[in-house]
């Protein structure tokens, strides 16, 4: 630059003087030019630069879903807040934001409160509460403009209650009923009403148990009963004494589990009537009272007069039902244990379907096929396979997976179930497969790889030997390219886990009735839809009724699909390690 | 023997015809080549080479870099046939089996001829699997045979005393000369015919090669051993009979002692004084 300045400056215009300054403008550009690209230091600043600017993308990427993730569920204290218009709000504050105040509102304020605005330039702030009291008000959130709030307090005896239904409550607990009679409670930390509500507690566990427990067992075998006298009937279609036989033997069955289930239900009648005599009574800032059954609070603290320790406690107990229990409200609430083990379910079978496939396919296109233009052209094609857009490879497991394979499965295995399809719609093992099928590049890449990359001298010392070839596949060149192939399968296996698209049209669904594994034969139900972490935080950040109390949630279930991919990832980083070291002598 | 019929061949390319003056071993011969041709691709890199290796004795192969030398040990054992695009004519014959022949097995006549390669390559296993892998994939289970061969072999290959302890271990934690003996354990823990070595020292330092050399001495008698080599010392040292090869071709093929004391041929001359190659 300074050299260009310097030379158009001094060099006056004109065809005699341009033939004299010319060339040696020129030379001296060369020079300059040569000297930079022979350093390299600007390429060295830009390949440093991208590098931190990368790293810097994923901290803040990881630092903003941790942070977000894990101050979820610390207790936030309730304030009580008086506006202008005398009405009392009570809620948790979640956040405050700034903005443009709308004519019509400034229109209606006092004079000084409108000149403060003018003199922000017209902005004001604002705190968005979690007001809670779904049931009450119709709303779980409610902004508070600054201008409006006459004053704030904490007062000791408001408490926050997490119930089965319509969302958290904030109010007082005024009473609670035992053995038919009202208690009236003044502390809310009351070991009398504590001891109440963990009966109620049990007793609710113990009805939830016998429902879908003991009951859903029932449920089961009289299903099966019921299969069996279908599948009778269909192999005998004109009856005779076949299908007489599985009807009598049903009504038999039938009549025998229609008996365990009575007993089953009244038991259950009679808890639930106890768990619905026993009510608590609570009453928000406003003195509205709501009545409803003590055993449906999942939780209840004064968040006020939490020591660090009572917050530790609530904090590591919603923790615990986050990842152990099941979600409700439309899974805004409760645990994610389904979404949990449905994806690592999903992703384990998705590397036991694409190991053995990817494997064999690369060691057939690299050690056995004739390298020429139809391998090529396999090989091009395979890695194209991996730029295909995701949703397609679902509308294939749909089309495919679940419509023809699953739909003959289901004519040929299991007519007395039609025409309400069992393989023959989306589930575990049609996901798994899709996205085996989606990975499947990633595997051959990787393996064929690693095969090229195991040292000749290695194959021509076990052929010497006398070993066939595929003695030295087997015992030379597959234990050494095995790093190779455990990275494609993390590789795999970190896409896999991460993919949603295909897997809304294959099986995954926003609420699963049952896991996949349970006690039943054959205990292993790869046709069952699942639920999936990744279509989790779609179905909790935008498909609830309210976005805004599902945001949280979207950042802990963000937080543990990668905490749970980092998890599976690192387990085979593990595994390759353990696996390198066996060959780290090696001089090659 | 063969040669006399070899040496009426009339001269090609302006190479006058191979000059044979072989000392005989007493056992017969164990590798008879007749007018090999090798080509890779379109490039001829044998022309015509035809010689009987003796029984017995230890032959060296010497010649200049890319004279075909590795290239006629790997055809011995058809270890050659994992390159792509090549062709042959002509013939080899171990104990009178043609091994080019079609119905001729891969595997069976390379496990009559052990091998032993430039760089030492143990496989990453431990030493005693190392040894024992030609059993195995032999399919042999006996345990109790299995554990003689390996101690027959690592001590035939003078490696025992140093590693009858460790035998478990990882036998890339030995040293490269370790290595390449234990490489020639297993070569011949698989009772072979023939051993040909492709420049076993080249990645050795001294001390390890004169433990190899030595070590072929002893094995001599026991096995036929062709070996390749670039140093002429240890080709004079080691073997009973030396080819030498040219571009390709077999300039004269005799007895160790003549070659490298009055060779027959000027070219051979040249190349032992050093003149060229």
């Amino acid at each position: 630059m300074a050299m260009d300045a310097v030379t158009s400056e001094t060099a006056p215009p004109g065809v005699g003087s341009r033939q004299g300054v010319m060339p040696q403008r020129a030379a001296a550009g060369r020079v300059r030019l040569a000297d930079l690209s022979a350093q390299g230091e600007p390429w060295l600043w830009c390949l440093g630069g991208a590098l931190a600017l990368g790293i810097v993308m994923i901290l803040g990427f990881l630092v903003l879903v941790f942070w977000n993730g894990v101050v979820t569920f610390w207790p936030k204290p309730i304030e009580v807040v008086r506006l202008t218009d005398d009405s009392v709000i009570a809620g948790l504050p979640t956040r405050s934001a700034r903005f443009r105040v709308g004519d019509q509102v400034l229109a209606a304020l006092p004079a000084e409160k409108r000149a403060e605005i003018a003199a922000n330039g017209g902005f004001a702030d604002r705190t968005l509460y979690r007001v809670g009291n779904y049931d009450l008000y119709g709303e779980d959130f409610r902004w508070a403009a600054d201008f409006e709030v006459v004053d704030r307090s904490r007062p000791m005896d408001l408490v926050l209650v997490e119930r089965l239904e319509w969302g958290v409550f904030v109010g007082r607990i005024a009473a609670f009923t035992r053995g038919g009679e009202t208690v009236r409670v003044d502390d809310p930390t009351s070991p009398a009403l504590a001891e109440a509500w963990r009966t109620a507690r049990a007793r609710w566990h113990e009805i939830r148990r016998i429902e879908k427990g003991e009951i859903g067992t029932v449920n089961h075998h009289l299903e099966q009963e019921r299969l069996r006298l279908r599948r009778a009937l269909l192999e005998h279609p004109d009856g005779g004494p076949a299908a007489e036989a599985a009807r009598a033997r049903f009504a038999e069955r039938e009549s025998h589990y229609q008996a365990q289930y009575e007993a089953l239900a009244a038991r259950a009648q009679a808890l639930k009537a106890q768990h619905e005599a026993e009510t608590v009574t609570l009453i928000d800032v406003n003195g509205r009272e709501k009545v409803q059954p003590l055993g449906t609070l999942v939780r209840y603290h004064a968040a006020n007069q939490l020591t660090l320790l009572g917050k530790l406690d609530v904090y590591l107990s919603r923790w615990a039902e986050f990842l152990t229990d099941e979600p409700r409200e439309a899974n805004t609430e409760g645990g994610i244990m389904p979404a949990i083990f449905g994806t690592v379910a999903m992703t384990l079978l998705l590397v036991i379907a694409v190991t053995p496939f990817g494997v064999i396919t690369a060691l057939y296109l690299r050690e056995y096929a004739r390298q020429g233009r139809l391998v090529s052209i396999v090989r091009i094609s395979v890695n194209n396979l991996a730029g295909v857009p995701s949703i397609v490879y679902g509308v294939f497991g749909l089309g495919f997976f679940a419509y023809i394979v699953g739909g003959s499965i289901d004519q040929l295995f299991y007519p007395e179930r039609l025409p309400s399809p069992t393989f023959g719609t989306g589930g575990l093992l049609w996901a798994s497969l899709t996205l085996a099928l989606l990975t499947v590049p990633v595997v051959i890449v990787a393996t064929e790889e690693a095969l090229a990359a195991v040292p000749r001298s290695m194959r021509e010392g076990s052929l010497a030997c006398g070993a066939s070839k595929w003695q030295t596949i087997r015992n030379i060149v597959l234990p050494r390219a095995l790093p190779g192939i455990m990275t494609g399968i993390i590789l795999a296996m970190a896409r896999g886990a991460g993919e949603v698209a295909p897997l809304m049209l294959v099986g995954v669904v926003k609420l699963a009735p049952e896991l996949p594994i349970d006690g039943f034969f054959p205990f292993i139900h790869l046709e069952r839809s699942f639920m999936h972490l990744g279509f989790h935080i779609y179905d909790v950040g935008f498909q609830s009724r309210n976005s805004e109390a599902g945001k949280p949630m979207v950042f802990v279930t963000t937080l543990l699909l990668i905490a749970l991919i980092f998890a599976m990832n690192l387990t085979a980083i593990i595994v390759r390690t353990r696996l390198k070291r066996k060959f780290a002598g090696s001089q090659f | 023997m063969a040669e006399a019929a070899l040496k009426d061949r009339p001269a090609t390319d302006g190479f006058d015809p191979t000059s044979y003056h072989v000392r005989e071993g007493g056992r017969g011969t164990a590798v008879e080549i007749r007018d090999f041709s090798l080509w890779y691709g379109t490039k001829q890199a044998l022309f015509d080479v035809g010689m009987s290796i003796e029984a017995g004795l230890v032959t060296a192969l010497i010649g200049p870099s890319g004279c075909g030398k590795s290239t006629l040990l790997r055809c011995l054992n058809r270890m050659n046939d994992l390159i792509d695009g090549i062709r042959i004519e002509g013939r080899i014959a171990i104990e009178g089996q043609d091994i080019y022949a079609p119905a001729a097995d891969v595997i069976a006549i390379r496990k009559r001829m052990g091998m032993v390669f430039q760089k030492p390559n143990p496989f990453p296993m431990s030493i005693f699997e190392n040894v024992a892998y030609p059993l195995r994939v032999d399919g042999i289970r006996d345990k109790v045979l299995i554990q003689e061969t390996v101690e027959r072999s690592l001590r035939g290959a003078a490696l025992w005393e140093e590693v009858k302890d460790r035998l478990n271990e990882n036998a890339l934690g030995l040293s490269g000369g370790q290595q390449q003996r234990l490489c020639i354990a297993r070569a011949i823990a698989g009772s072979p015919e023939v051993l040909l070595m492709d420049e076993p020292c080249s990645a050795l330092d001294p001390i390890a090669t004169a433990k190899i050399e030595e070590l072929m001495d002893e094995l001599r008698g026991q096995f036929t051993i062709v070996i390749v080599t670039h140093n002429m010392q240890q080709a004079a040292r080691v073997s009973d009979n030396t080819a030498f090869m040219y571009l390709g071709r077999l300039i004269e093929y005799g007895e160790t002692e003549v070659m490298f004391t009055k060779p027959k041929v000027a070219r051979t001359q040249d190349y032992i004084t050093g003149r060229f190659g």
